[in-house]
């Protein structure tokens, strides 16, 4: 382990990925992710890196596609409108089965929103977001330390499954200060014969590309990678539970609406309500077996969040809509207080909410 | 605290290494000596954490705020108002200048250099802090301190020791950072103006160090815990 540093969010993820052995990051800059490049600008020539500002986002995913291609390490962030615009690429990438690791720093939307933090691409990041069968890994941080352990876990998944990883922040994740210890992982641990590096005439060329020419082949490689998401469902779900075990009232709430809701659980707790927190860290693969082990004996569930109601049809979904689940958010660039958590927590409480 | 305040005093350096912060606190310092106080919010780098945050406790203080009209607001935009002119017009009022991150955030000083040079009241201040990653050794923080006096054509006068870790600082890592803060010293000819510590850290590093030269610091802002 290393001295604990004082970072930015972003500066942390910036940090993570170096250390975790990416040394080519493309971008352009927007608010509130620019400190990645700004920080990627400085440290990837004194490791003899590749810093590149791109001429647009849309040029920006598709060097990360270039890339990977040869197995190498490579990285883009952006923020929502920013993320929009590299969504083709991203598609891109999955029909190509390349891993990248892909990082929204989210402002509020649509369209040019405003730049303060926000959730509202839990949609756009959990369902694909782009066109075709596919899934990205989407891991959401709840603290400047996960900014920098989520996002070489996430490199290590995208690396083992071929994928995608996106970490899914907001932009007081990526502004805040705290202080972060990040490790330096290694970057081959995983065998990638697939890559264009170059035959020296000792075996078949490998080919990356996503257009089939034959629709049967398309489907098979389309059922395949299906069959690959299953594994990663499997395996890969991670979520935090605090005080759940006893409880009657189930919060659900991910990256920094998180925070804000310990604090109301605490609130609640201290005076006599039953309530937990289940945060989902892994938002694909979605927590569904423990959210539906919590219906079990949670009477209602509440779904923070800092947009208009996106994560609370997963969380329906997980438990069949066997138990009434509430939405409490904000939205536009504003945060939730851990009190008006509280009152919607003290409102469910008595059966009296909407 | 012992320190003789100039007219203007600016606050530069590296990115997140506490300027909006100690500027606020210093501001607040030069009010209850009895002066009277402006402060000007020239960071145009980061739309996020601005002196313009504090506006009301600012008011109530009696303190002017001078702040671009869209602080605070979804416009992401890299303006300053001609109401920046007060601070070196307006002679009568001390002034705090807090100037945006690194070399970027200086060079939205260009424009005030002629005046302050005329002047020739003012102390350009470098704060540092050793546990923010691109200045975590002298030699680093050396490479910021120049790129910063060549993208505004200043030079610094003195350093601030404003090293620390958040909520997790102890009164060790502060005085450990002392002798980083006086090898910066050393490399760079400037003389240690104060250290600043938060509040409640206060008495037992005045006790430990024996250091007179201490700016207590009242966090200005926080958004979650």
């Amino acid at each position: 382990m290393g001295e604990k540093v004082l970072m930015k969010g972003n500066e942390a993820i910036a940090e993570a990925a170096i250390k975790a052995g990416c040394h080519h990051y493309f971008g352009y800059p927007i608010t509130p992710q620019t400190e990645i490049a700004a920080y990627m600008s400085k440290r990837m020539p004194k490791i003899g890196g590749t810093f590149l500002q791109a001429e647009s986002e849309v040029a920006a995913i598709n060097m990360v596609i270039g890339v990977s291609s040869t197995g190498k390490r490579v990285m883009t962030s952006s923020s929502s409108p920013g993320v929009s615009l590299k969504s083709e690429g991203i598609s891109y990438l999955a029909g190509c089965d390349l891993p990248a690791l892909v990082v929204n720093v989210q402002r509020g939307g649509p369209g040019l929103g405003g730049i303060q933090p926000s959730q509202s691409d839990y949609f756009q990041a959990t369902k694909g977001g782009s066109h075709g069968d596919y899934h990205n890994i989407v891991l959401a941080p709840a603290s400047v330390q996960e900014m920098a352990t989520l996002t070489q876990k996430g490199f290590e998944l995208a690396d083992k499954y071929r994928m995608v990883s996106m970490i899914l922040a907001d932009g007081t994740l990526g502004q805040m200060m705290e202080p972060v210890e990040i490790e330096e992982v290694s970057d081959n641990q995983i065998e990638k014969p697939w890559a264009l590096t170059g035959t020296g005439m000792k075996r078949e060329h490998n080919i990356v590309n996503s257009l089939y020419l034959k629709p049967d082949l398309l489907e098979k490689k389309n059922i395949e990678r299906f069959e690959k998401y299953k594994l990663v469902e499997e395996n890969e779900v991670m979520y935090e539970e605090y005080m759940l075990d006893d409880a009657d009232i189930c919060v659900v709430a991910f990256g920094i609406s998180s925070r804000v809701a310990r604090n109301a659980v605490n609130m609640a707790r201290a005076q006599g309500i039953k309530v937990g927190l289940l945060r989902p860290i892994t938002l694909w693969p979605f927590p569904k077996k423990p959210l539906f082990e919590a219906s079990k004996h949670c009477k209602a569930f509440i779904s923070v969040e800092m947009n208009m109601g996106q994560m609370i049809q997963d969380i329906e979904l997980a438990i069949r809509c066997s138990r009434p689940v509430y939405l409490c958010n904000r939205t536009g660039g504003m945060i939730p207080s851990p009190d008006e958590v509280l009152q919607k927590i003290v409102e469910v409480n008595n059966g009296g909410a909407k | 605290m012992n320190y003789q305040p100039k007219r203007i005093t600016l606050f530069a350096g590296h990115y997140g290494s506490g300027k909006t912060n100690i500027a606020l606190n210093f501001a607040f310092w030069l009010k209850n000596l009895g002066k009277e106080v402006m402060i000007a919010d020239l960071d145009i780098v980061n739309p996020y954490f601005r002196t313009a945050d504090s506006a009301d406790s600012l008011k109530e203080a009696g303190i002017r705020l001078i702040s671009s009209a869209y602080a605070g607001t979804n416009v992401d935009f890299p303006a300053l108002p001609g109401e920046m002119y007060a601070i070196t017009e307006d002679k009568s009022s001390f002034a705090v200048m807090d100037i945006g991150g690194d070399d970027r955030g200086a060079y939205a000083l260009g424009r005030y250099v002629d005046a302050l040079n005329t002047e020739n009241n003012y102390e350009m201040i470098f704060v540092i802090n050793r546990f923010r990653p691109l200045t975590e050794n002298a030699s680093l923080t050396m490479e910021v301190l120049r790129e910063i006096e060549d993208a505004c054509g200043m030079k610094f006068t003195g350093i601030v020791n404003n090293s620390n870790l958040g909520d997790l600082t102890t009164a060790e890592d502060i005085l450990n950072s002392l002798s980083y803060a006086d090898e910066v010293a050393s490399l760079s000819g400037l003389p240690i103006l104060f250290t600043s510590v938060r509040e409640d850290l206060f008495s037992e590093i005045a006790e430990k160090s024996g250091e007179e030269k201490l700016l207590p610091l009242k966090l200005q802002r926080k958004i979650v815990d």
